[in-house]
């Protein structure tokens, strides 16, 4: 059992979870999110929630902080369908404002307000706590999760993802909740921000000794936090929603097999790939480089009648794409990764140095990528953004394929290939944004490649995608380098570097520390 | 088993998701038109040295929040809402209206308001939202010629005439036409699950 | 592009007086010169303003850095005034549907002058108010329903990132070949399609940000306020300071003779 509390805080009452066939239905679809789940999780259980995607395990959070349903409805059939019961210490959710803390993926919304002291206290506003104990709780949460040393009106925006999601569970905390859910509060962020926030969670919970509830694909972070593993199915009439429950170790042993083919990511695991078998990277030819080259997003500013260049995030860069080798782009947060890939693919101009394209990528176009017209651009770089979704341009995945070939007049003679082999094909109907995480990354990479650049940019192509997407990504890259393509990926994925092979380049953090 | 459907909040009352979604579409409809507007000066300029009214062919541009926030939420007060929202967001962008942006908005969101309630909040389609667009137009249009702040006061009564006319027809085409397919190609991404506007895409334009 | 959109002034002065009585000046001020088109109450005015500046903050510099559209925007104002108003005077331009007479032309000129005295106050009263500020007194002063007003305010914060996600959605549409750049039409185009992507994320967003605000417990009846929202003797000043430059402004145009009601013809 967890330690009581230090500090002389008043420790929370842990919360019970006690689901009997449960089941949820969304407004406006015909399957259940959940069907019929049993799950009883006593009071300072600490349990990570595992399944492929379908499983319901959003929903079920969702459920446990009380703020699922409510969909608004014209009385028809599309209304949401609750069944069975599902009860926090023997009460409805939505009955117990404040017990239950939610913390989802995205950093971003994870904050309310612009100033982390008013950030932190929003919770314990709403509980109508009185306002002296609401700053002794600020300043306690801060210090519990490690954002002490910030002040109480320093800007929410200036913080990265990792302390934004530390900001949230202080949020959370200072509301005193006797139940923590976490719906994978990692995904978005860094290896760094990945253990910031799983130290300060756990850290939080030795302390108040909260019932703990997290979904994540990424089993070894939280593996030895917590203390069951419960895996979901998607539900049916004859199956279980709970296909399997135990100690981690029990639960990961016994069905490590059934995991691996779900997607999840249990320790130790790293997905076979394709190994590349035109291995002779010397004989590549060099198609674009960067040469002391300088990257801002900002443009210059105009100032009566001259340019004020931008402050660059990063100087002084020399790379070479050559043909048919990868090229990694790594380093820390900050360090203009992301800004270095957009400009080396034509989509930023330059503050300073070159970008320049050998006459063999240019073909006529130019030296410079960033001048090229749109449709000179696809078919000589393309570059695949982090969001698939920043990049659809229609309402259908078959004419988001076709897109690229038919803007430059060719025959979609790629499409089929593409669909088949990114197991696309029973989805060209669908609208590109009703697509699940996986099937958008597949997506995007897709219709980038449609165009059939010379030159591949992928930022971030593994963020948060689960291990059969993974190892598809990897293998299927390791075929197009063979064929020539250059790739080149900004990413935080050693293993996936390791996969592609090739060269890395390595960004350092910028000399300016943010204030 | 027991099955209960959920108890549907009122439909009329406002939840928090309405909220705040219909903030950001407000907030999203501004920075819309900010980053449109820079570029529009090549479109805007020509139109003020040949016979200024013709810029009220642009007005509707600034009434897409009433109209779209309205599509989307379903709700009484909700193009109000939006629009005065807008107006707040131009303000803290620096407007050249100054503080008289804020009524602006709030009238031409009344203008699109009373269209939609004028149908009970039932009707969504295409020809009401092309009425609610011309209905924000037209207030937009008496508001900028005969309020004291508005920026035609100095008009002649032909030149007024002309730039309501003007105002009007782009609330229709620009806040009404453009507002209510962007409402159903969003329908279709499934972004609006929530909303009873879900069903947006699969609604006849005309009944 | 977060900076562009901040005119943040800091440790000034009137970025302690709340935000409720800085509001009520320049509505006041706004009225006051809304009411009448003469160079001299927006003369007046606008050198007031000017003078105000230091205590919100801002420098001319900054000033004439952000506000260079609002003085284009003025200027176009006055242009089209002058050339619509109803002539009187001597002709000086007659160009088919243009004329602009010397009575035109001091309306046009008054115009823009006005135009400048009403826009300026508000630069001064969003520099130096935070929207946070803002938000506490329109719910714990001015009674605003506080669901309405903190899931704004919630919503706010996001403006910065949407411009960002702006820039970068047409980024990625340029990497799929919809060029930004070419004729009026095809930039027409690509704005909407931008748009649309904007929309969807904005919408994405907002939501999974009510999730989190319900989570919090945000959307019940009671609650409390860690920041109060107060008035003090400074608030007596800025309303006093909003009335003292209108009432300057009315004196001045009357007692030059150049008063002239907006709804009373000219």
């Amino acid at each position: 059992m967890p330690a009581p509390s230090q500090h002389g805080s008043p420790a929370v009452r842990p919360a019970a979870v006690s689901a009997h066939g449960w089941g949820w239905r969304h407004a406006g679809r015909t399957r259940p999110a959940v069907h019929a789940l049993d799950l009883d999780i006593r009071p300072g259980e600490r349990v990570l929630l595992l399944g492929p995607s379908g499983a319901g395990k959003s929903t079920l959070l969702h459920a446990l902080a009380g703020v699922l349903g409510d969909a608004d409805d014209d009385g028809e059939a599309a209304e949401s369908d609750e069944s069975g019961s599902l009860l926090v210490d023997g009460a409805p959710p939505r009955s117990r404002r404040g017990r239950a803390g939610l913390m989802q993926q995205d950093p971003e919304t994870q904050v309310v307000l612009s100033r982390v002291g008013d950030d932190v206290a929003f919770g314990a506003e709403n509980l109508a706590v009185p306002r002296d104990d609401i700053w002794t709780r600020v300043h306690e949460a801060l210090a519990d999760v490690g954002l002490s040393h910030l002040s109480l009106d320093h800007p929410t925006s200036a913080l990265s993802g990792g302390q934004k999601q530390r900001l949230a569970l202080a949020g959370i905390l200072a509301m005193r909740p006797g139940l923590i859910l976490l719906d994978e509060p990692t995904a978005n962020l860094d290896p760094a921000g990945v253990l910031e926030v799983r130290d300060a969670v756990a850290r939080c919970l030795d302390k108040t000794g909260a019932t703990l509830v997290v979904v994540e694909h990424r089993v070894g972070v939280w593996k030895d936090l917590v203390d069951r593993i419960v895996v979901l199915q998607p539900g049916s009439a004859s199956d279980p929603a709970v296909l399997l429950d135990g100690p981690p170790d029990t639960v990961l042993e016994g069905a490590r097999e059934m995991l691996k083919t779900a997607g999840v990511w249990v320790p130790g695991y790293v997905p076979a790939t394709r190994h590349r078998t035109a291995a002779s990277p010397a004989d590549g030819d060099l198609l674009l480089a960067a040469d002391n080259l300088a990257v801002s997003r900002e443009r210059p500013r105009r100032s009566r009648f001259r340019k004020i260049p931008p402050v660059p995030v990063q100087e002084g860069i020399a790379a070479q794409v050559i043909s048919g080798q990868a090229l990694a782009i790594t380093g820390p947060n900050g360090a203009g990764k992301s800004t270095f890939a957009l400009t080396l693919g034509g989509l930023l101009a330059p503050v300073a140095g070159t970008v320049g394209a050998e006459p063999r990528l240019g073909q006529g176009a130019g030296p410079d990528p960033y001048r090229w017209k749109a449709e000179q651009l696809i078919e000589r770089i393309g570059t695949v953004f982090q969001e698939p979704e920043h990049q659809f341009v229609t309402g259908r995945v078959l004419d988001e394929l076709q897109f690229g070939p038919r803007h430059l007049g060719h025959g979609a003679e790629r499409v089929d290939e593409l669909l088949e082999r990114l197991r696309l094909t029973g989805l060209v109907g669908a609208n590109p944004y009703t697509l699940s995480g996986g099937e958008k990354r597949r997506l995007s990479v897709a219709t980038v490649l449609a165009a059939s650049p010379r030159v591949l940019i992928l930022d971030e192509p593994t963020f948060g995608q689960d291990a059969n997407t993974w190892a598809e990504l990897a293998s299927f890259l390791t075929e197009l380098l063979d064929t020539g393509t250059a790739v080149v990926s900004v990413t935080h994925d050693a293993e996936f570097t390791a996969a592609l092979g090739g060269a890395e380049l390595r960004l350092s953090a910028p000399e300016r520390v943010a204030p | 088993m027991s099955t209960a459907a959920i108890k549907k909040t009122t439909s009329r009352s406002w939840r928090v998701v309405d909220i705040v979604v219909a903030a950001l579409i407000a907030i999203a409809g501004g920075i819309i038109f900010w980053a449109w507007s820079q570029g529009a000066a090549a479109v805007s300029a020509p139109m003020n040295a040949v016979y200024p009214p013709l810029t009220g062919l642009l007005a509707g541009g600034w009434m897409i929040p009433a109209v779209l926030g309205m599509l989307i939420i379903r709700k009484p007060g909700a193009a109000l809402f939006c629009e005065t929202i807008a107006a707040t967001g131009e303000l803290f962008m620096g407007s050249q209206y100054g503080a008289s942006v804020l009524f602006s908005g709030f009238v031409q969101g009344l203008g699109a308001e009373i269209i939609f309630a004028i149908f009970v909040y039932r009707k969504f389609n295409l020809p009401v939202s092309l009425l609610a667009g011309a209905g924000a137009g037209l207030f937009c249009g008496l508001n900028d010629s005969f309020a004291p702040w508005g920026w035609n006061i100095a008009y002649s009564g032909g030149d007024k005439l002309a730039y309501i006319v003007f105002t009007a027809i782009s609330g229709a085409v620009i806040a009404g036409a453009l507002s209510w397919i962007a409402t159903r190609g969003l329908a279709r991404t499934g972004v609006l699950a929530s909303f009873a506007s879900r069903k947006a895409a699969s609604e006849p334009a005309f009944s | 592009m977060r900076q562009e959109l901040n005119l943040s002034g800091g440790t000034a002065v009137l970025t302690r007086a709340n935000p409720l009585s800085k509001f009520a000046a320049v509505f006041l001020v706004t009225l006051v010169l809304a009411l009448s088109i003469d160079w001299v109450s927006a003369s007046v005015a606008l050198a007031c303003e000017l003078l105000l500046f230091p205590l919100a903050g801002l420098t001319l510099t900054l000033l004439w850095q952000r506000g260079w559209p609002l003085i284009l925007a003025a200027a176009v104002g006055g242009w089209s005034t002058s050339i619509l108003a109803a002539d009187s005077g001597r002709t000086l331009i007659d160009v088919g549907i243009w004329t602009m007479s010397e009575g035109s032309l001091e309306t046009g000129a008054g115009f823009l002058l006005r135009g400048l005295a009403i826009a300026l106050p508000a630069v001064l009263l969003m520099s130096c108010t935070d929207p946070t500020d803002l938000a506490d007194a329109l719910a714990q002063k001015a009674r605003l329903p506080h669901r309405f007003v903190l899931g704004t305010l919630a919503a706010m914060r996001l403006v910065g990132l949407m411009a960002e996600e702006w820039q970068t959605i047409g980024m990625a549409r340029r990497a799929r070949g919809v060029g930004s750049r070419g004729s009026v039409g095809q930039r027409i185009k690509a704005t909407l399609g931008q748009s649309f992507g904007l929309l969807v994320q904005a919408i994405r967003r907002a939501s999974r940000l009510a999730v989190t605000m319900e989570a919090r417990g945000f959307g019940g009846g009671e609650r409390t306020w860690a920041r109060e929202s107060t008035f003090s003797a400074l608030d007596v000043w800025v309303v006093a300071g909003g009335a003292l430059i209108s009432g300057l402004a009315v004196t001045a145009a009357v007692s030059a003779g150049t008063w002239n009601m907006v709804w009373l013809g000219q």
